[in-house]
Protein backbone atom coordinates (compact mmCIF):
# COMPACT_ATOMS: atom_id res chain seq x y z
CA UNK A 1 0.00 0.00 0.00
CA UNK A 2 1.37 3.55 -0.85
CA UNK A 3 2.28 6.30 1.73
CA UNK A 4 -1.14 8.52 1.62
CA UNK A 5 0.68 11.34 3.06
CA UNK A 6 2.17 13.18 -0.02
CA UNK A 7 -1.74 12.84 -1.77
CA UNK A 8 -3.09 14.37 1.18
CA UNK A 9 -0.54 17.25 1.50
CA UNK A 10 -1.60 17.74 -1.75
CA UNK A 11 -5.33 18.16 -1.22
CA UNK A 12 -4.80 20.28 2.14
CA UNK A 13 -2.15 22.34 -0.39
CA UNK A 14 -4.53 22.89 -2.71
CA UNK A 15 -7.85 23.44 -0.54
CA UNK A 16 -5.63 26.34 1.36
CA UNK A 17 -4.63 27.45 -1.40
CA UNK A 18 -7.41 27.97 -3.55
CA UNK A 19 -9.47 29.35 -0.43
CA UNK A 20 -7.30 31.98 0.13
CA UNK A 21 -6.70 33.04 -3.31
CA UNK A 22 -10.36 33.44 -3.70
CA UNK A 23 -10.23 36.12 -0.86
CA UNK A 24 -7.11 37.89 -2.78
CA UNK A 25 -8.46 37.43 -6.43
CA UNK A 26 -12.11 39.00 -6.37
CA UNK A 27 -10.62 42.31 -5.44
CA UNK A 28 -7.95 42.15 -8.24
CA UNK A 29 -10.58 40.90 -10.30
CA UNK A 30 -13.07 43.59 -9.96
CA UNK A 31 -10.25 46.48 -10.19
CA UNK A 32 -8.50 44.99 -13.38
CA UNK A 33 -12.44 44.81 -14.91
CA UNK A 34 -13.48 48.39 -13.81
CA UNK A 35 -9.79 50.55 -13.75
CA UNK A 36 -8.95 52.92 -16.20
CA UNK A 37 -6.10 53.49 -14.44
CA UNK A 38 -2.64 53.40 -16.98
CA UNK A 39 -1.04 51.21 -14.55
CA UNK A 40 -3.89 48.16 -15.58
CA UNK A 41 -1.20 46.75 -18.19
CA UNK A 42 1.58 46.46 -15.69
CA UNK A 43 -0.78 44.33 -13.65
CA UNK A 44 -2.33 42.90 -15.58
CA UNK A 45 1.22 41.93 -16.83
CA UNK A 46 2.52 40.52 -13.60
CA UNK A 47 -0.69 38.20 -12.86
CA UNK A 48 -0.80 36.40 -15.99
CA UNK A 49 3.48 36.04 -15.98
CA UNK A 50 2.99 32.64 -13.97
CA UNK A 51 1.22 31.26 -17.51
CA UNK A 52 4.46 31.78 -19.15
CA UNK A 53 7.59 31.67 -16.37
CA UNK A 54 9.20 28.38 -16.24
CA UNK A 55 8.16 27.41 -12.55
CA UNK A 56 11.60 27.08 -11.36
CA UNK A 57 12.22 30.82 -12.10
CA UNK A 58 9.66 31.60 -9.76
CA UNK A 59 10.78 29.28 -7.06
CA UNK A 60 14.12 30.24 -7.59
CA UNK A 61 13.09 34.11 -6.73
CA UNK A 62 10.63 32.99 -3.81
CA UNK A 63 13.67 30.78 -2.56
CA UNK A 64 15.53 33.95 -2.38
CA UNK A 65 13.50 36.54 -1.69
CA UNK A 66 12.23 34.10 1.51
CA UNK A 67 15.35 33.06 2.79
CA UNK A 68 16.63 33.60 6.19
CA UNK A 69 19.87 35.03 5.03
CA UNK A 70 18.52 37.68 3.57
CA UNK A 71 17.54 41.09 5.22
CA UNK A 72 13.94 40.50 4.04
CA UNK A 73 13.61 37.04 4.59
CA UNK A 74 14.83 37.63 8.46
CA UNK A 75 12.53 40.15 9.02
CA UNK A 76 9.37 38.39 7.95
CA UNK A 77 11.33 35.28 10.54
CA UNK A 78 11.65 38.26 13.43
CA UNK A 79 8.80 40.16 13.09
CA UNK A 80 6.09 37.79 12.08
CA UNK A 81 7.46 34.68 13.16
CA UNK A 82 7.07 32.99 9.11
CA UNK A 83 9.30 30.95 7.95
CA UNK A 84 8.81 30.36 3.91
CA UNK A 85 11.57 28.16 3.15
CA UNK A 86 11.02 24.56 3.02
CA UNK A 87 7.90 24.66 5.31
CA UNK A 88 4.09 24.18 4.47
CA UNK A 89 3.26 28.44 4.40
CA UNK A 90 6.23 29.11 1.68
CA UNK A 91 4.10 25.82 -0.58
CA UNK A 92 0.62 27.82 0.39
CA UNK A 93 2.38 31.16 -0.78
CA UNK A 94 3.93 29.96 -3.57
CA UNK A 95 0.93 28.18 -5.06
CA UNK A 96 -1.02 31.15 -5.07
CA UNK A 97 1.44 33.14 -7.16
CA UNK A 98 1.31 30.20 -9.32
CA UNK A 99 -1.89 29.53 -9.46
CA UNK A 100 -2.91 33.80 -9.46
CA UNK A 101 -3.89 33.75 -12.83
CA UNK A 102 -6.09 30.66 -13.14
CA UNK A 103 -8.36 32.45 -10.75
CA UNK A 104 -8.36 35.97 -11.71
CA UNK A 105 -8.99 35.58 -15.22
CA UNK A 106 -12.08 33.93 -15.11
CA UNK A 107 -13.50 36.36 -12.39
CA UNK A 108 -11.99 39.16 -14.07
CA UNK A 109 -13.47 38.48 -17.43
CA UNK A 110 -17.16 37.25 -16.16
CA UNK A 111 -17.06 40.57 -14.63
CA UNK A 112 -16.28 42.86 -17.50
CA UNK A 113 -19.11 40.60 -19.56
CA UNK A 114 -21.92 41.63 -17.15
CA UNK A 115 -23.60 44.69 -18.58
CA UNK A 116 -22.67 47.36 -17.18
CA UNK A 117 -26.04 48.46 -16.59
CA UNK A 118 -26.46 45.69 -13.31
CA UNK A 119 -23.92 47.34 -11.81
CA UNK A 120 -25.40 51.09 -12.41
CA UNK A 121 -28.56 50.25 -11.58
CA UNK A 122 -27.49 48.99 -7.97
CA UNK A 123 -26.27 52.36 -7.04
CA UNK A 124 -28.82 54.21 -8.74
CA UNK A 125 -31.06 52.14 -5.72
CA UNK A 126 -28.73 53.62 -3.60
CA UNK A 127 -26.14 50.74 -3.16
CA UNK A 128 -22.65 50.50 -2.09
CA UNK A 129 -20.03 49.40 -4.22
CA UNK A 130 -19.64 46.35 -1.51
CA UNK A 131 -23.34 45.43 -1.23
CA UNK A 132 -23.49 45.24 -4.86
CA UNK A 133 -20.44 43.38 -5.83
CA UNK A 134 -21.88 41.05 -3.12
CA UNK A 135 -25.66 40.38 -4.26
CA UNK A 136 -25.67 41.62 -7.61
CA UNK A 137 -22.05 40.93 -9.19
CA UNK A 138 -21.25 37.79 -7.72
CA UNK A 139 -24.14 36.12 -7.77
CA UNK A 140 -24.24 36.54 -11.49
CA UNK A 141 -20.85 35.35 -12.13
CA UNK A 142 -21.17 32.11 -10.66
CA UNK A 143 -19.95 30.16 -13.72
CA UNK A 144 -16.79 31.93 -13.93
CA UNK A 145 -16.69 31.39 -9.99
CA UNK A 146 -16.57 27.62 -10.32
CA UNK A 147 -14.35 27.88 -13.34
CA UNK A 148 -11.76 30.23 -11.25
CA UNK A 149 -12.04 28.28 -8.02
CA UNK A 150 -11.65 24.51 -10.02
CA UNK A 151 -8.57 25.78 -12.13
CA UNK A 152 -6.79 27.20 -9.32
CA UNK A 153 -7.82 23.84 -7.32
CA UNK A 154 -6.50 21.77 -10.14
CA UNK A 155 -3.69 23.67 -11.06
CA UNK A 156 -2.12 23.81 -7.51
CA UNK A 157 -2.57 19.40 -7.77
CA UNK A 158 -0.42 19.65 -10.69
CA UNK A 159 2.60 21.83 -9.68
CA UNK A 160 5.77 20.52 -9.27
CA UNK A 161 8.97 22.75 -10.04
CA UNK A 162 7.59 25.96 -7.48
CA UNK A 163 7.00 23.35 -4.83
CA UNK A 164 10.70 21.46 -5.47
CA UNK A 165 12.16 24.92 -5.23
CA UNK A 166 10.96 26.65 -2.67
CA UNK A 167 9.74 23.50 -0.39
CA UNK A 168 11.80 20.71 -0.93
CA UNK A 169 11.16 16.82 -0.48
CA UNK A 170 10.49 17.11 3.04
CA UNK A 171 8.05 14.06 3.86
CA UNK A 172 4.43 15.08 5.25
CA UNK A 173 5.78 18.62 5.29
CA UNK A 174 6.50 19.85 1.39
CA UNK A 175 6.36 16.17 -0.27
CA UNK A 176 3.43 16.74 -2.02
CA UNK A 177 1.92 13.97 -4.26
CA UNK A 178 4.09 15.25 -7.81
CA UNK A 179 7.22 15.23 -6.21
CA UNK A 180 6.32 11.62 -4.33
CA UNK A 181 5.98 10.82 -8.41
CA UNK A 182 9.33 11.69 -9.25
CA UNK A 183 10.69 10.66 -5.97
CA UNK A 184 9.88 7.13 -6.73
CA UNK A 185 11.16 6.90 -10.42
CA UNK A 186 14.31 8.24 -9.15
CA UNK A 187 14.55 5.23 -6.94
CA UNK A 188 13.11 2.96 -9.32
CA UNK A 189 10.05 2.58 -7.67
CA UNK A 190 7.86 2.36 -10.76
CA UNK A 191 4.66 0.74 -9.23
CA UNK A 192 4.47 3.12 -6.06
CA UNK A 193 4.84 5.77 -8.98
CA UNK A 194 2.02 4.37 -11.24
CA UNK A 195 -0.19 4.37 -8.06
CA UNK A 196 0.57 8.23 -7.02
CA UNK A 197 0.24 8.94 -11.20
CA UNK A 198 -3.24 7.00 -11.39
CA UNK A 199 -4.28 8.96 -7.86
CA UNK A 200 -3.65 12.38 -9.37
CA UNK A 201 -5.14 12.09 -12.83
CA UNK A 202 -8.24 10.15 -11.37
CA UNK A 203 -8.79 13.48 -9.28
CA UNK A 204 -7.97 16.41 -11.81
CA UNK A 205 -10.01 14.54 -14.35
CA UNK A 206 -12.99 14.31 -12.04
CA UNK A 207 -12.91 17.92 -10.82
CA UNK A 208 -12.10 19.04 -14.39
CA UNK A 209 -14.97 17.16 -15.92
CA UNK A 210 -17.71 19.03 -12.90
CA UNK A 211 -16.80 21.97 -14.22
CA UNK A 212 -17.63 21.39 -18.01
CA UNK A 213 -20.87 19.72 -16.47
CA UNK A 214 -22.20 22.54 -14.67
CA UNK A 215 -21.04 25.32 -17.19
CA UNK A 216 -22.57 23.18 -20.06
CA UNK A 217 -25.61 23.33 -18.13
CA UNK A 218 -26.05 19.81 -17.25
CA UNK A 219 -25.90 20.06 -13.88
CA UNK A 220 -27.25 23.60 -13.75
CA UNK A 221 -30.61 23.41 -11.81
CA UNK A 222 -28.06 22.66 -8.94
CA UNK A 223 -25.99 25.54 -9.43
CA UNK A 224 -28.09 28.18 -10.51
CA UNK B 1 -19.24 65.64 -29.26
CA UNK B 2 -19.62 68.41 -26.70
CA UNK B 3 -22.99 68.20 -24.79
CA UNK B 4 -24.06 72.08 -23.96
CA UNK B 5 -27.18 72.23 -22.31
CA UNK B 6 -29.07 74.77 -20.07
CA UNK B 7 -32.50 73.55 -18.59
CA UNK B 8 -34.37 74.64 -16.05
CA UNK B 9 -37.25 72.24 -15.87
CA UNK B 10 -40.89 72.30 -14.10
CA UNK B 11 -41.25 69.93 -10.88
CA UNK B 12 -44.00 67.60 -11.07
CA UNK B 13 -44.19 67.60 -15.03
CA UNK B 14 -43.35 64.84 -17.84
CA UNK B 15 -40.71 66.09 -19.94
CA UNK B 16 -40.03 64.62 -22.99
CA UNK B 17 -36.25 64.32 -23.99
CA UNK B 18 -36.55 63.71 -27.88
CA UNK B 19 -33.73 63.63 -30.44
CA UNK B 20 -31.76 61.32 -32.67
CA UNK B 21 -29.42 58.56 -31.93
CA UNK B 22 -26.26 60.26 -31.15
CA UNK B 23 -27.83 63.34 -29.99
CA UNK B 24 -26.60 63.13 -26.31
CA UNK B 25 -30.30 61.80 -24.63
CA UNK B 26 -28.90 59.63 -22.78
CA UNK B 27 -25.57 61.04 -22.04
CA UNK B 28 -27.54 63.54 -20.48
CA UNK B 29 -29.61 61.32 -18.70
CA UNK B 30 -26.62 59.30 -17.38
CA UNK B 31 -24.91 63.22 -15.96
CA UNK B 32 -28.29 63.48 -14.19
CA UNK B 33 -28.26 60.41 -12.40
CA UNK B 34 -24.30 60.73 -12.03
CA UNK B 35 -23.11 58.40 -13.52
CA UNK B 36 -21.21 60.01 -16.03
CA UNK B 37 -18.32 62.82 -14.73
CA UNK B 38 -19.03 65.82 -16.90
CA UNK B 39 -16.16 68.37 -17.67
CA UNK B 40 -17.90 71.41 -16.59
CA UNK B 41 -21.46 70.87 -14.61
CA UNK B 42 -24.39 72.15 -12.51
CA UNK B 43 -26.82 70.80 -11.12
CA UNK B 44 -29.46 72.03 -8.79
CA UNK B 45 -32.58 69.67 -7.88
CA UNK B 46 -35.41 71.09 -5.54
CA UNK B 47 -32.28 73.33 -3.80
CA UNK B 48 -30.20 70.38 -3.28
CA UNK B 49 -26.75 70.75 -5.35
CA UNK B 50 -25.95 68.20 -7.13
CA UNK B 51 -23.21 68.34 -9.12
CA UNK B 52 -20.94 71.82 -9.14
CA UNK B 53 -17.36 70.93 -10.92
CA UNK B 54 -16.76 74.65 -9.82
CA UNK B 55 -17.00 74.10 -6.36
CA UNK B 56 -15.73 70.53 -6.73
CA UNK B 57 -19.59 69.12 -5.52
CA UNK B 58 -20.19 65.93 -6.71
CA UNK B 59 -22.93 63.35 -4.96
CA UNK B 60 -22.52 59.97 -5.74
CA UNK B 61 -25.38 58.18 -7.34
CA UNK B 62 -26.05 56.54 -4.54
CA UNK B 63 -27.17 60.10 -2.50
CA UNK B 64 -29.30 62.08 -5.54
CA UNK B 65 -33.11 60.90 -5.32
CA UNK B 66 -33.62 59.70 -8.40
CA UNK B 67 -34.74 56.91 -10.15
CA UNK B 68 -33.53 55.25 -13.34
CA UNK B 69 -35.03 52.84 -16.00
CA UNK B 70 -32.38 51.21 -18.33
CA UNK B 71 -32.91 50.42 -21.79
CA UNK B 72 -32.20 46.99 -21.11
CA UNK B 73 -34.30 47.10 -17.74
CA UNK B 74 -31.09 45.87 -15.83
CA UNK B 75 -33.14 43.58 -13.81
CA UNK B 76 -30.90 41.30 -11.48
CA UNK B 77 -31.40 38.49 -12.87
CA UNK B 78 -30.33 36.32 -9.90
CA UNK B 79 -33.39 37.85 -8.05
CA UNK B 80 -37.04 37.20 -8.17
CA UNK B 81 -39.61 40.04 -9.06
CA UNK B 82 -40.04 40.79 -5.63
CA UNK B 83 -36.77 40.36 -4.44
CA UNK B 84 -35.37 42.57 -7.01
CA UNK B 85 -38.23 45.50 -5.52
CA UNK B 86 -36.85 44.44 -1.97
CA UNK B 87 -33.32 44.89 -2.66
CA UNK B 88 -34.04 48.63 -3.76
CA UNK B 89 -35.21 48.96 -0.11
CA UNK B 90 -33.48 51.63 1.80
CA UNK B 91 -32.21 50.68 5.00
CA UNK B 92 -34.74 50.92 7.95
CA UNK B 93 -37.37 51.43 4.96
CA UNK B 94 -40.54 50.08 5.31
CA UNK B 95 -41.20 47.46 2.90
CA UNK B 96 -44.90 48.00 2.58
CA UNK B 97 -43.72 49.94 -0.70
CA UNK B 98 -43.18 46.85 -2.46
CA UNK B 99 -46.22 45.00 -1.91
CA UNK B 100 -48.02 48.60 -3.19
CA UNK B 101 -45.73 48.50 -6.10
CA UNK B 102 -46.61 44.86 -7.31
CA UNK B 103 -50.62 45.58 -6.37
CA UNK B 104 -49.98 48.93 -8.82
CA UNK B 105 -48.25 47.33 -11.13
CA UNK B 106 -50.38 44.02 -11.38
CA UNK B 107 -47.09 42.11 -10.90
CA UNK B 108 -48.94 39.81 -8.45
CA UNK B 109 -48.66 36.49 -10.40
CA UNK B 110 -45.65 37.24 -11.37
CA UNK B 111 -43.80 38.28 -8.31
CA UNK B 112 -42.47 34.65 -7.74
CA UNK B 113 -40.71 34.63 -11.49
CA UNK B 114 -37.08 35.10 -12.44
CA UNK B 115 -36.66 38.17 -14.87
CA UNK B 116 -35.85 35.92 -17.50
CA UNK B 117 -39.14 34.24 -18.02
CA UNK B 118 -41.23 37.94 -18.62
CA UNK B 119 -41.93 39.42 -21.49
CA UNK B 120 -41.01 42.58 -22.78
CA UNK B 121 -43.82 44.17 -20.84
CA UNK B 122 -43.30 42.86 -17.82
CA UNK B 123 -39.98 43.64 -17.76
CA UNK B 124 -40.40 47.32 -17.98
CA UNK B 125 -43.51 46.88 -15.51
CA UNK B 126 -40.81 45.67 -12.99
CA UNK B 127 -37.46 47.80 -14.12
CA UNK B 128 -40.43 50.90 -13.17
CA UNK B 129 -42.01 49.39 -9.93
CA UNK B 130 -37.73 49.16 -8.95
CA UNK B 131 -37.65 52.36 -9.71
CA UNK B 132 -39.65 53.71 -7.47
CA UNK B 133 -39.23 51.39 -4.16
CA UNK B 134 -37.12 54.15 -2.64
CA UNK B 135 -39.38 56.84 -3.32
CA UNK B 136 -37.34 59.33 -6.05
CA UNK B 137 -38.40 62.72 -6.44
CA UNK B 138 -36.94 62.49 -10.16
CA UNK B 139 -37.56 59.63 -12.36
CA UNK B 140 -35.45 59.13 -15.77
CA UNK B 141 -36.61 56.47 -18.50
CA UNK B 142 -34.44 56.00 -21.10
CA UNK B 143 -36.29 54.69 -24.10
CA UNK B 144 -38.52 53.08 -22.01
CA UNK B 145 -40.63 51.08 -24.68
CA UNK B 146 -38.06 50.52 -26.89
CA UNK B 147 -38.24 46.76 -26.59
CA UNK B 148 -41.89 46.40 -26.30
CA UNK B 149 -44.32 45.40 -29.11
CA UNK B 150 -46.57 48.15 -30.05
CA UNK B 151 -49.99 46.74 -28.38
CA UNK B 152 -48.12 47.13 -25.03
CA UNK B 153 -47.04 50.28 -25.52
CA UNK B 154 -50.38 51.68 -25.60
CA UNK B 155 -51.08 49.99 -21.92
CA UNK B 156 -47.93 51.05 -20.74
CA UNK B 157 -48.53 54.77 -21.05
CA UNK B 158 -51.16 54.58 -19.53
CA UNK B 159 -49.35 52.94 -16.56
CA UNK B 160 -46.58 55.55 -16.73
CA UNK B 161 -49.11 58.02 -16.14
CA UNK B 162 -50.83 56.80 -13.29
CA UNK B 163 -47.18 56.30 -11.39
CA UNK B 164 -45.99 59.85 -12.07
CA UNK B 165 -49.27 61.41 -10.41
CA UNK B 166 -49.58 58.98 -7.92
CA UNK B 167 -45.83 59.40 -6.47
CA UNK B 168 -45.65 63.35 -7.61
CA UNK B 169 -42.79 62.44 -9.40
CA UNK B 170 -40.83 65.00 -11.83
CA UNK B 171 -39.60 62.62 -15.35
CA UNK B 172 -37.80 62.81 -17.67
CA UNK B 173 -38.52 60.55 -20.73
CA UNK B 174 -36.07 60.26 -23.69
CA UNK B 175 -37.60 59.13 -26.84
CA UNK B 176 -37.13 59.24 -30.50
CA UNK B 177 -40.76 58.82 -31.04
CA UNK B 178 -42.84 62.23 -31.27
CA UNK B 179 -46.51 60.31 -31.06
CA UNK B 180 -45.06 58.73 -27.39
CA UNK B 181 -43.54 62.55 -26.55
CA UNK B 182 -46.82 63.51 -27.70
CA UNK B 183 -49.07 61.39 -25.65
CA UNK B 184 -47.19 61.49 -22.27
CA UNK B 185 -45.38 64.90 -21.89
CA UNK B 186 -46.33 67.75 -20.92
CA UNK B 187 -42.94 69.58 -21.98
CA UNK B 188 -40.32 68.57 -24.90
CA UNK B 189 -36.83 69.53 -25.29
CA UNK B 190 -35.40 68.69 -28.69
CA UNK B 191 -31.71 67.70 -28.67
CA UNK B 192 -29.48 67.97 -31.56
CA UNK B 193 -25.98 67.17 -31.30
CA UNK B 194 -25.42 67.80 -28.38
CA UNK B 195 -27.06 70.91 -27.88
CA UNK B 196 -31.29 72.08 -27.20
CA UNK B 197 -32.52 73.07 -30.26
CA UNK B 198 -36.20 73.66 -28.92
CA UNK B 199 -38.32 73.39 -26.20
CA UNK B 200 -42.33 73.73 -25.98
CA UNK B 201 -45.29 71.73 -25.62
CA UNK B 202 -45.70 68.91 -27.75
CA UNK B 203 -47.61 71.00 -29.75
CA UNK B 204 -46.16 73.67 -29.99
CA UNK B 205 -43.05 71.17 -31.04
CA UNK B 206 -44.28 68.85 -33.25
CA UNK B 207 -46.65 71.15 -34.59
CA UNK B 208 -48.46 68.65 -36.88
CA UNK B 209 -51.39 67.42 -34.66
CA UNK B 210 -53.98 69.11 -32.38
CA UNK B 211 -54.76 67.30 -28.94
CA UNK B 212 -56.92 66.15 -27.74
CA UNK B 213 -57.60 63.84 -31.00
CA UNK B 214 -61.04 63.35 -31.21
CA UNK B 215 -63.28 61.44 -33.52
CA UNK B 216 -66.17 59.71 -34.26
CA UNK B 217 -66.33 55.23 -34.80
CA UNK B 218 -68.51 52.52 -35.09
CA UNK B 219 -67.19 49.25 -32.47
CA UNK B 220 -66.43 46.05 -34.37
CA UNK B 221 -65.32 44.07 -31.75
CA UNK B 222 -63.85 43.67 -28.13
CA UNK B 223 -60.82 41.58 -27.07
CA UNK B 224 -61.06 41.13 -23.29
CA UNK B 225 -58.27 40.42 -20.79
CA UNK B 226 -57.86 40.36 -17.36
CA UNK B 227 -57.42 44.25 -16.83
CA UNK B 228 -59.24 45.90 -19.82
CA UNK B 229 -59.12 45.06 -23.33
CA UNK B 230 -58.59 45.70 -26.97
CA UNK B 231 -61.46 47.86 -28.33
CA UNK B 232 -61.41 47.45 -32.62
CA UNK B 233 -62.88 50.96 -34.03
CA UNK B 234 -64.02 51.64 -37.58
CA UNK B 235 -63.71 55.39 -37.97
CA UNK B 236 -65.52 57.62 -40.09
CA UNK B 237 -63.07 58.34 -42.29
CA UNK B 238 -63.06 54.84 -43.31
CA UNK B 239 -59.87 53.73 -41.09
CA UNK B 240 -59.33 50.49 -38.84
CA UNK B 241 -58.21 51.68 -35.63
CA UNK B 242 -57.55 49.31 -31.80
CA UNK B 243 -57.76 51.36 -28.72
CA UNK B 244 -56.89 49.72 -24.98
CA UNK B 245 -59.50 50.26 -22.25
CA UNK B 246 -59.50 49.71 -19.02
CA UNK B 247 -62.22 47.06 -17.63
CA UNK B 248 -65.01 49.53 -16.44
CA UNK B 249 -64.98 51.08 -19.84
CA UNK B 250 -65.79 48.56 -21.76
CA UNK B 251 -68.33 47.08 -19.69
CA UNK B 252 -71.01 49.01 -21.32
CA UNK B 253 -69.79 48.57 -24.82
CA UNK B 254 -71.56 46.65 -27.71
CA UNK B 255 -70.54 45.37 -30.74
CA UNK B 256 -72.02 48.18 -33.53
CA UNK B 257 -72.79 50.70 -31.57
CA UNK B 258 -71.28 54.09 -32.57
CA UNK B 259 -69.33 56.53 -30.43
CA UNK B 260 -67.01 59.07 -29.66
CA UNK B 261 -63.36 58.39 -29.07
CA UNK B 262 -61.44 61.01 -27.15
CA UNK B 263 -57.59 60.68 -26.34
CA UNK B 264 -56.31 61.64 -22.96
CA UNK B 265 -52.91 62.02 -21.63
CA UNK B 266 -53.71 58.98 -19.57
CA UNK B 267 -54.97 56.83 -22.88
CA UNK B 268 -58.17 56.41 -24.79
CA UNK B 269 -62.02 57.39 -23.65
CA UNK B 270 -64.94 55.98 -25.39
CA UNK B 271 -68.43 58.50 -24.94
Amino acid sequence: MIDWSPILLTLRLALITTALLFVVSVPLAYWLAYTRARIKPVVETLVSMPLVLPPTVLGFYLLIAFSPNNTFGQWLGEQLGLQFVFSFEGLVFASMIYSLPFMVHPIQSGLANLPSSLKEAAYILGKSRWTTLRRVLLPNIKPSLLTGIVLAFAHTIGEFGVVLMIGGNIPGLTRVASIAVYDEVESLNYAAANQYSLVLFAVTFSILLLVYLFNGGRLKRFWL
Amino acid sequence: MVLDVQLALKEGQIIGLYGKSGAGKTSLLRIIAGLFDPDQAKITFAQQIWEDTYRKIRLRPQERKVGLVFQDYALFPNMTVRQNLEFALQKGQDDQIVDELIELSELGQLQDQYPTTLSGGQQQRVALARSLVQRPQLLLLDEPLSAVDQEMRQKLRGHLRQLHDRFALTTILISHEQEEITQLADEVIVLEGGKVIKTGSPQEVFGERVRPLRFRAVIKGINSEANGGWVKLHTTSGKSIQVWLETNQIKNLVIGQEVWVDEKTEGWEII
